[in-house]
């Protein structure tokens, strides 16, 4: 609490009309999960069952599509370890000069709509990398571009790089050297914080994936929605859920959070 | 003297691979994407040989509750168990179909048989989409429901019915105009968008002809756009795609769909008492129709579906599902059709006369449809 | 909860001149090695995102035969096209301002509230919800005042019809609501660190030189928080205007909008005269959002420069 000269405190404490908002907000973001929750679980006479969950993970639907887009995931987590990280820190080592290009590069992602980029990519591809669900995860790598690459530069930017790497190399280390055990421990919360971003982008992604006609989670979900709500409904709960789980994995990693956005309703 | 020796034994063992692969690639495959009729196959255990080889059958758009289409698929497999089926994307459009052949082109995942409306099934023949094909009853279906050289082939069809839950329903809703009072609030749903989709199409054309009559109705499709305009100003339009889910959930308690879905609907829940009317104003008949993908990923099986859909076992299954299947009237003359199913057939109003839109009527509709219905809101 | 660049961890430096690696100069192979490492990440780029791009530019102006054309654009701008256009505009501005409203208050309350254990709450849901996907989000919101949702039927109970009035969760309104889902964590984590940075010492700076709450806002708050609140407004604004998901799973096609009406022509509806006018719809989306951003990004680095320590 900031004290002024007089050693009393000024700093002003929200009013009634202010809490009454933060209350509000709050209450807008607890009732469509508990909803979700409660409508998954019931029968419709009053009753509750878990039949819609056990339903669903015994669709064959569900399992595939969830491969699919672990699968993905997975693509875009080494997209992010084999390109993100050594493009980032040799920008920051190396190529100082580029960085508004660089920067000016992943912010495309974020200017271009996703369902422009997916419109182009039918466009433009050919018909073999079309037929593959690893275009997919090519795009995917872009899309997170804009996340990933501010988680670590953002990371980079809080370690005085050029100095590690002058004296570890002073001191006759190799390049991998380098890279791995002087600056990617120091980058290590940058780093999972990146590929947070990447996987949740990855499992939630909808636009690219159904456009393309590929049965990630998300667009699988979707067409299950057409024909049976509950069962929609409960696998929307068990993403959330998986969502959480993830963001507490990566928070008990990472003491020092710098969480970053996604703009949602991709 | 070396090289040119190399390169000559080079030359001629690449020729040997050549001659080799030709011999034994699988001449089948060749054979069964240009196939036209049984007959090509040597008949239909050479067909049922092929089939089994690949293996692998993809349809699209066969929800299984649709006329029928869960058992149709269930007893092909059980008749051919060395096939898998994988049935893509249940409850898409007529639309959506024909994006998946055109998209999904020399992929393994492309659609094997589509099952559209008449209106894409004739653009896409025009496009070049579909191989021909005559099944071996190919004789029993009219002439009209076929094209000449078996591009496509009608299967199945309804007339368009306004079911409704008569447990949320309190007063039954008879004619398409009593679907804009109040009191069906937030109630009345079509089967997907009618730009994309050929129950709901009809759902439109049905209403187009319920505000305008027969003849303009059919002609001008913005008849039935400004009626659904008015349910949507009277609050009683849901633009949801009606499913069994929708209704067993409470969420659609009236569609306008054709009416052997409105089977599918009685039978989503045990908590909706269903019924299902043929409107007084307007009857609407349309058939559904078959065509074989010509970039088929399975072309063998693709054909082998289709003898199936055509037997007197597969129509029944369709009859049993509440759709008129289109050797119906021949199937009834050598007495094959199953006579308790054909009882339970909908009865039409006394004197109706039933409306079939034809091509050039729906083309149209569609298009004058993609420019109104984005203006419904 | 800021995004500003923490203190560097200070080693003990060496002093080395300019790009001396090894004692080696490499002069003008210098520049050509010193970006090489880059190539990877540019072809990448290029490949995924630059050619896509172009060819839904240049697919804008072709024609049927293969013809440059304005016709695409033209047909685009027609009545029964155009309504989409305007229909993603409005939801754009009325998503971002209810969005912002809400999001402002809730960051400015959690702010001065100086409860550490709220800001640490808040910061952590805000990452969550912003990042919560299209297509479950839709599904809580069907779960939660749908027809039969939850809240709908409760207050059918007590007599309250919230469909008895213009809202439905399957339109316009509907949209609204759902997208505040993830615009007000959005606008609380752009806006958070404008308004923390109103250091409270000029707050009493202010006060100790006689000035009011109101002259206080008018020449000090509110000048240095509006480029920050536009700055934020124009991002949510984009952010609406390109959402594609949700708006797909809640109207399919019914509602007019931009990024669905791409959709569903590519989903198979053929228009009969122009084939490529997806395309140029694309390059209208393009458009808006790019005047969008840059006015954010500009705005953005306006806020950030004062705010640096």
């Amino acid at each position: 609490m900031k004290k002024n000269l007089t050693g009393s405190t000024v700093s002003p404490k929200p009013g009634i009309g202010l809490n009454l908002v933060l209350i509000l907000v709050f209450l807008f973001f607890l009732i469509p999960m508990f909803s979700a929750f409660l409508f998954s679980i019931q029968v419709g006479d009053g009753t509750y069952s878990i039949f819609a969950y056990t339903r669903m993970l015994q669709d064959p639907g569900l399992a595939s599509s969830l491969w699919l887009s672990t699968r993905l995931a997975i693509m875009t987590i080494a997209i992010v370890l084999f390109l993100m990280v050594p493009t980032v820190t040799w920008l920051h080592i190396r190529a100082q000069k580029a960085k508004r290009l660089v920067e000016f590069i992943t912010l495309l992602p974020l200017i271009i709509p996703p369902v422009v980029t997916a419109l182009g990519i039918l466009n433009s591809m050919p018909n073999f990398l079309l037929n593959s669900p690893y275009l997919l995860g090519f795009v995917y790598g872009v899309l997170t571009m804009p996340y990933t690459y501010r988680a670590l530069d953002t990371g980079l930017n809080s370690i005085d790089v050029k100095t590690l790497v002058d004296a570890s190399r002073g001191l006759g280390a190799s390049w991998r050297q380098v890279l791995s055990t002087i600056i990617a421990p120091n980058i290590k919360s940058s780093i999972f914080g990146a590929i947070f971003l990447a996987v949740a982008l990855v499992l939630g992604e909808f636009v690219v994936a159904s456009l393309l006609l590929w049965s990630t989670l998300p667009s699988w979900m979707a067409i299950v929605g057409q024909a049976d709500a509950e069962g929609a409904v409960a696998v929307s709960v068990l993403s959330l859920i998986f969502v959480w789980l993830l963001l507490m994995v990566m928070s008990l990693l990472d003491r020092k959070k710098k969480l970053q956005i996604k703009l949602g309703g991709i | 003297m070396r090289i040119s020796r190399r390169s000559g034994l080079l030359v001629s063992g690449i020729a040997t691979a050549l001659a080799a692969s030709v011999m034994l690639a699988p001449v089948q495959a060749a054979d069964s994407s240009t196939a036209t009729s049984l007959a090509d196959f040597g008949g239909l255990a050479g067909l049922e040989a092929k089939c089994k080889a690949e293996g692998q059958l993809n349809v699209i758009a066969l929800p299984r509750d649709w006329a029928n289409y869960g058992e149709v698929i269930d007893t092909f497999l059980r008749k051919y168990p060395g096939v898998n089926v994988d049935s893509q994307n249940p409850e898409g459009s007529s639309a959506q179909e024909l994006a998946a052949v055109r998209q999904l082109k020399g992929s393994n995942r492309a659609p094997d048989v589509v099952d559209v409306g008449l209106a894409y099934a004739i653009s896409g023949a025009a496009e070049g989409l579909f191989a021909p094909y005559k099944v071996a009853t190919w004789e029993d279906i009219p002439t009209g429901a076929k094209e000449k050289n078996g591009l496509w082939f009608m299967d199945y069809g309804g007339v368009i019915a306004i079911g409704y839950d008569a447990k949320r329903v309190k007063v039954a809703p008879k004619s398409i105009k009593d679907l804009a009072n109040p009191i069906y609030k937030n109630q009345v749903a079509l089967n997907g968008n009618p730009t994309a989709a050929n129950a709901a199409l009809h759902g439109v054309i049905a209403a187009s002809v319920a505000a305008a009559g027969a003849d303009k109705g059919v002609k001008d499709i913005s008849n039935g756009v400004n009626l659904i305009k008015s349910w949507k100003k009277a609050g009683t339009f849901l633009p949801v795609q009606a499913s069994s889910a929708t209704v067993a959930n409470g969420q659609t308690p009236i569609t306008l769909d054709w009416d052997y879905l409105q089977g599918k609907y009685a039978k989503s829940s045990t908590k909706v008492q269903w019924k299902k009317v043929v409107p007084s104003d307007a009857v609407i008949g349309g058939y559904y129709v078959q065509a074989i993908n010509k970039t088929a990923p399975n072309p063998a099986c693709a054909r082998l579906w289709m003898e199936y859909l055509y037997s007197d076992q597969g129509q029944n299954l369709w009859l049993a599902g509440g759709a008129r299947p289109i050797r119906l009237d021949a199937m009834q003359k050598k007495g094959t059709a199953n006579k308790k199913y054909v009882a339970d057939l909908p009865k039409l109003p006394a004197g109706a006369k039933v409306i079939f839109p034809t091509f050039d009527q729906q083309t149209k509709a569609k298009a004058d449809l993609a420019k109104l219905w984005g203006k419904l809101n | 909860m800021t995004e500003s660049n923490q203190l560097p961890n200070k080693v003990a430096a060496t002093k080395s001149g300019g790009n001396n690696v090894m004692g080696l100069e490499f002069n003008s192979n210098k520049v050509f090695f010193d970006y090489s490492g880059l190539i990877p990440f540019f072809i990448f780029a290029l490949i995924f995102i630059l050619v896509p791009t172009i060819s839904v530019v240049f697919f804008a102006f072709k024609g049927n035969f293969g013809e440059w054309t304005l016709e695409n654009l033209r047909v685009a701008l027609r009545e029964e096209y155009l309504s989409s256009l305007i229909g993603s505009l409005r939801l754009g501005f009325f998503s971002a301002i209810t969005g912002a409203f809400f999001g402002f208050f809730t960051a400015y309350a959690v702010s001065i509230s100086g409860r550490k254990k709220l800001q640490r709450v808040v910061s952590t849901a805000s990452g969550v919800f912003a990042n919560t996907g299209g297509v479950p989000l839709a599904f809580f919101f069907i779960a939660a005042v749908g027809n039969y949702g939850l809240v709908t039927v409760n207050l059918n109970k007590i007599g309250i019809d919230i469909y008895s009035g213009s809202f439905t969760l399957f339109g316009f309104s509907g949209l609204v609501l759902v997208y505040l889902y993830f615009q007000i964590p959005l606008m609380v984590i752009v806006t958070y660190p404008a308004i923390e940075g109103l250091k409270n010492e000029w707050r009493e700076a202010a006060v100790n030189l006689g000035a009011s709450k109101f002259i206080f806002w008018k020449y000090i708050g509110v000048p240095l928080l509006v480029p920050a609140i536009t700055g934020a407004f124009l991002l949510l604004f984009a952010n609406a205007f390109a959402a594609y998901a949700t708006a797909n799973v809640l109207t399919s096609g019914t509602l007019p909008l931009l990024p669905v009406q791409i959709g569903s022509l590519v989903n198979g509806n053929v228009i009969a005269d122009q084939t490529n006018v997806g395309m140029a719809m694309g390059l209208e989306m393009i458009i808006v959002v790019s005047i969008a951003m840059a006015g954010y990004i500009y705005l953005d680095r306006r806020t950030s420069k004062w705010r640096k320590k």
